[in-house]
């Protein structure tokens, strides 16, 4: 009951303090707003007074975009701006990224459960959402503080930016205020109505109220994304002066608005499935008795599964995403993967690599579960093996295109390992290799507590094995072919057969196990909680490499605008308009970083107490 | 308490790894700082040190050697031997029978190619069946070049190609030739006259004047001191004002060019006027 109560002041405690934010908001943006109104009517009404100036309203109804010196960036106390701001919004988008993804996936598991009428997935949707929703109060409370933040460090820091900004997005800010706090609402009324919603048409109601929940979510993270592409990709105010055209719809679907759109929702998935992990991780380990270690063990469990199945087609949304950026401008694209930014994919892929083998190593051990496993642990070393060489030729830096400074900086265009790896179809080739070793662990894990009854077991498992083998020859065959033995022009055809490939490997599988196993006798009891506790590191791990690589992937986001604010329409005059190294960058990054899992960490060890003392009581 | 500093420890080890990594397993490659605007002195300018600014423009501002090198192929070699410059390579895009654009001589090709790419794209590096060059207008948006400039890329290229530079140097309008002709005949005698014959009046409220487009300077010698005020009307896109009643300031809609017109005791007396106003 106190547990219960508990909760109901940490409620409270979010809804004002939302409440307290979302109308910081609207308060920060409605003078904004009104400013603008009066801007117009000004210049509508007002007497013209000499004929130039005439001239130039009747051009402009919209002012056009400030031209800045240093002198417009107010230095205050010590603060270095852009670090302040760079950091306060990374830990906004970290939250908020959490924030968002948690209902998505509750819904999902939910609605899985009203398809197949499984109690069980029910109730594990709604544990989801219980555990989380105590982190998660603090959480959203956070994000609320955070996105507070990022406004007043941005009125302070860059008034005129954030003013440019607002006067051409004044309504959506203000909607984003709104749709705030309906967010905090639905979520409230989704978690509290769970049991009290529950069977035949109530049903529906709570899964019709998960789905506003997750649209108010979505909406808002969109809108926030349209603030983020416009500055790269700027849209709807004129190109040469950059003053606004009168279409806030226009200045919202700018060019990279979509493709920036898809990547965020799927890599938002994956990542509360990580932090979700993470936290299951922190319970399993600092508990001691044996159910909770089983629940939490479990619960882990799940949200890898849910974190690779978001890994998994990210770096395809990835892949489109550069693809627009390279379509909107040439010269972005080429800041972006070439010059001293092409550094930063090596530590992506570097990164990456991390995320597969920690999965992998996570799935291995988890085999611990289950006595049947023994027959399968044999094959652990030459899966690693495969890919830790798919790992080394997936980083092998791919050719770069340095401006005159540069190359003569590094001594030449060349890494020195780079060899004939370093093209793009030895890495799709690793790539793909290193998705189908991973899901080939997962399938491992998944058979290691059946024994198939079927009469065509044994033809079945050679049937996959032969798909196995022939999809990973053709994609090295596919890799090789395309990419030394054509011109240039063909390297990247090989990509979309060898995804095929790939695709194939997964689905097929998928289909083969399902009637395999279909009626399939257990070996034992699956032994959930008897995993060792390093396995456990690996779930840290991966939500620790998933928050780095989302911070500094932002970074480049961010930084291919070199020193604009607006690509192209406000440059940025301040004297931190540079584009620092890899590495302050990532000082930067792994600062905002620690911030970040100090408190992440510090609301479970929070949540701990709480719930142990209601055990207690 | 004892797996929260654990976790820490391992969460932040993992953290040393990857910064590290960042930083001394990678080569540190400091990007090229932001372009400045530079004032050129065109008019003291001998052809040498014009084909020197261009290559400074052509490696640096211009960021023409981000798509024009030899290492990516994303766009033909412009600064090369034989048909790899492109003064060279000019007559042939001329003769090509899909140009369809209005240049005539190998300069003019390469202004068009510089602020109107897709007049003509080179086969094989444009999109759309070669008619969409990916190639920006360099003198607008991010790279922004001035005529100058561009004449000064251009010289770059012939030299660099050892065909003939046709090119000349633009020659600024000396300022003073403009003001001079405009200046009119009777200056003012006092403050209150300079206001009027400016009309500063309109825009501003000032005096009896009442207009609302640029900040109230009734009380502007509280805040702002004598050197502000006389860069104010000299030079005043140097730093916009904030406080422009309705709309935000804007630079280009303070007259730029009141230097020229008014005589120096005009100025002087403008300033102190406005340097007392408190
Ligand atoms: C974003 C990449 C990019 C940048 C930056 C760029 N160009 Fe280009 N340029 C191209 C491409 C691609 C072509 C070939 C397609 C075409 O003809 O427009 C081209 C073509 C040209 C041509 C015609 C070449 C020929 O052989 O007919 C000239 C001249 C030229 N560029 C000059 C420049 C100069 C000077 C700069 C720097 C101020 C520059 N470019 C910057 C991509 C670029
Ligand atoms: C066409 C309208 C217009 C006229 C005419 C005009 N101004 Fe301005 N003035 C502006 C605007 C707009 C600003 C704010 C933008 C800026 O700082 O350039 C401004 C800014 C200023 C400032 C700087 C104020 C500050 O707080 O920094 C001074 C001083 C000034 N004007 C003086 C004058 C004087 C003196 C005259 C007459 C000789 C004059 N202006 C005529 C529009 C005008």
């Amino acid at each position: 009951m106190s547990f219960f109560s508990g909760f109901k002041r940490l409620t409270c405690l979010t809804l004002l303090l939302s409440l307290l934010f979302a109308g910081g908001f609207s308060f920060t943006s409605i003078p904004v707003f009104a400013n603008m109104a009066n801007a117009e009517e000004a210049v509508k009404s007002e007497g013209t007074p000499t004929e130039s100036v005439k001239e130039g309203e009747k051009k402009a109804e919209y002012p056009p975009a400030p031209k800045l010196t240093a002198a417009d960036y107010p230095q205050i106390g010590g603060f270095n701006p852009r670090i302040l701001v760079w950091i306060v919004a990374q830990l906004h988008l970290w939250f908020a990224a959490f924030v968002l993804a948690v209902p998505i996936f509750v819904l999902i598991i939910e609605a899985i459960g009203m398809a197949t009428k499984d109690q069980r997935y029910d109730n594990m949707a709604y544990e989801f959402i219980k555990v989380s929703m105590a982190a998660y109060s603090i959480t959203a409370s956070i994000t609320a503080i955070m996105g507070g933040l990022l406004t007043f460090t941005l009125l302070v820091f860059y008034p005129d930016l954030f003013k440019y900004m607002a006067s051409l997005f004044s309504r959506s800010m203000l909607a984003y205020a709104f749709l705030f706090f309906a967010e905090s609402a639905s979520l409230y009324v989704y978690y509290y109505g769970w049991h009290w919603l529950e069977g035949g048409f109530k049903k529906w109601v709570h899964l019709t109220i998960g789905l506003v929940l997750n649209f108010v979510g979505t909406v808002l993270m969109l809108l926030a994304n349209a603030w983020v592409t416009f500055s790269m990709s700027p849209n709807g105010v004129d190109p040469a002066t950059g003053a606004f055209l009168g279409s806030e719809w226009d200045v919202i679907h700018n060019f990279l608005w979509n493709p920036l759109n898809l990547h965020r929702v799927i890599a938002n998935i994956a990542y509360g499935g990580s932090i979700i992990g993470a936290y299951a991780a922190y319970k399993f380990l600092s508990s001691s008795v044996k159910e909770e270690k089983a629940h939490y063990d479990w619960m882990g469990y799940t949200a890898n599964v849910i974190a690779v199945g978001g890994l998994l087609p990210l770096p395809f949304a990835g892949y489109w995403l550069t693809a627009e950026i390279y379509a909107y401008s040439q010269q972005m694209g080429i800041t972006l993967m070439g010059g001293a930014f092409a550094w930063l994919f090596i530590m992506q892929a570097v990164l990456i690599g991390a995320l597969f083998l920690s999965v992998n190593y996570y799935l291995w051990c988890g085999m611990g579960r289950s006595e049947g496993s023994g027959r399968y642990t044999k094959h652990i070393w030459w899966i690693a093996a495969l890919i830790v060489g798919c790992f080394l030729v997936w980083f092998t830096p791919h050719t770069l295109v340095l401006t005159n400074q540069e190359l003569k900086a590094l001594g030449g265009p060349y890494h020195k390992y780079l060899g004939p790896l370093g093209i793009m179809p030895a890495k799709n080739t690793a790539v793909n290799i290193m998705i189908i070793m991973t899901f080939l662990s997962f399938t491992l894990y998944r058979r290691a507590n059946k024994i198939a009854t079927v009469s065509w077991a044994a033809s079945g498992s050679a049937i996959q094995a032969a798909i196995f083998v022939a999809a990973i020859l053709n994609i090295i065959f596919l890799g090789v072919y395309h990419g030394y033995f054509t011109n240039t022009a063909y390297k990247v055809a090989a990509s979309i057969p060898q995804v095929l490939s790939t695709a194939v490997v997964i689905i097929s599988t998928l289909i083969i196990d399902s009637m395999m196993f279909k009626g399939a006798k257990e070996v034992g009891p699956l032994r959930w909680g008897k995993v060792p506790d390093r396995s456990q590191y690996a779930l840290f791990m991966l939500a620790v490499s998933f928050t780095w690589l989302m911070g500094l992937m932002g970074y480049v986001r961010s930084g291919i605008r070199q020193h604009w604010h607006v690509n192209s329409i406000m440059r940025d005059n301040s004297i931190d308009a540079f584009t620092p190294t890899i590495g302050v960058a990532a000082q930067v990054v792994t600062s905002a970083t620690v911030i970040f899992m100090a408190i992440v960490i510090f609301i479970f060890w929070l949540s701990n107490i709480s719930s142990k003392k209601s055990a207690v009581h | 308490m004892k797996s929260f500093l654990k976790i820490m420890l391992f969460c932040i080890l993992v953290l040393i790894g990857f910064v590290g990594y960042a930083n001394f397993g990678i080569p540190q490659v400091k990007p090229a700082p932001p372009p400045t605007e530079e004032k050129l002195d065109l008019g003291n300018m001998t052809m040498d040190q014009f084909i020197a600014l261009g290559e400074k423009v052509f490696n640096g501002k211009g960021t023409c050697t981000l798509c024009h090198n030899n290492v990516g192929k994303r766009a033909p070699m412009l600064d090369g031997a034989g048909e790899e410059a492109v003064a060279n390579s000019a007559p042939l895009r001329l003769k090509d029978p899909r140009y369809k654009g209005k240049a005539t001589t190998p300069e003019e090709y390469i202004r068009e190619s510089m602020k109107e790419p897709s007049a003509f794209v080179v086969a094989t590096f444009g999109s759309d069946g070669d008619t969409k060059s990916p190639m920006p207008n360099v003198t607008t948006g991010s790279i922004g070049m001035s005529e100058a400039e561009v004449d000064a890329v251009i010289a770059f290229l012939q030299n660099k190609a050892g065909s003939e530079v046709t090119v000349k140097i633009p020659v600024g309008a000396p300022p003073s030739a403009e003001g001079g002709a405009a200046a009119p005949a009777a200056p003012a005698k006092t403050p209150e006259e300079v206001i009027a014959k400016f009309g500063c009046g309109a825009c501003h409220k000032i005096g009896k004047e009442e207009g609302a487009l640029g900040p109230d300077l009734t009380h502007i010698g509280k805040s702002r001191n004598e050197a502000y005020l006389r860069k104010g009307i000299l030079d005043p896109d140097a730093d916009i004002a904030k406080n422009c009643p309705g709309a935000p300031c804007s630079p280009g809609m303070m007259p730029a060019d009141l230097g020229t017109k008014m005589t120096g005791s005009e100025l002087e007396m403008l300033v102190q006027y406005l340097v007392k106003s408190k």
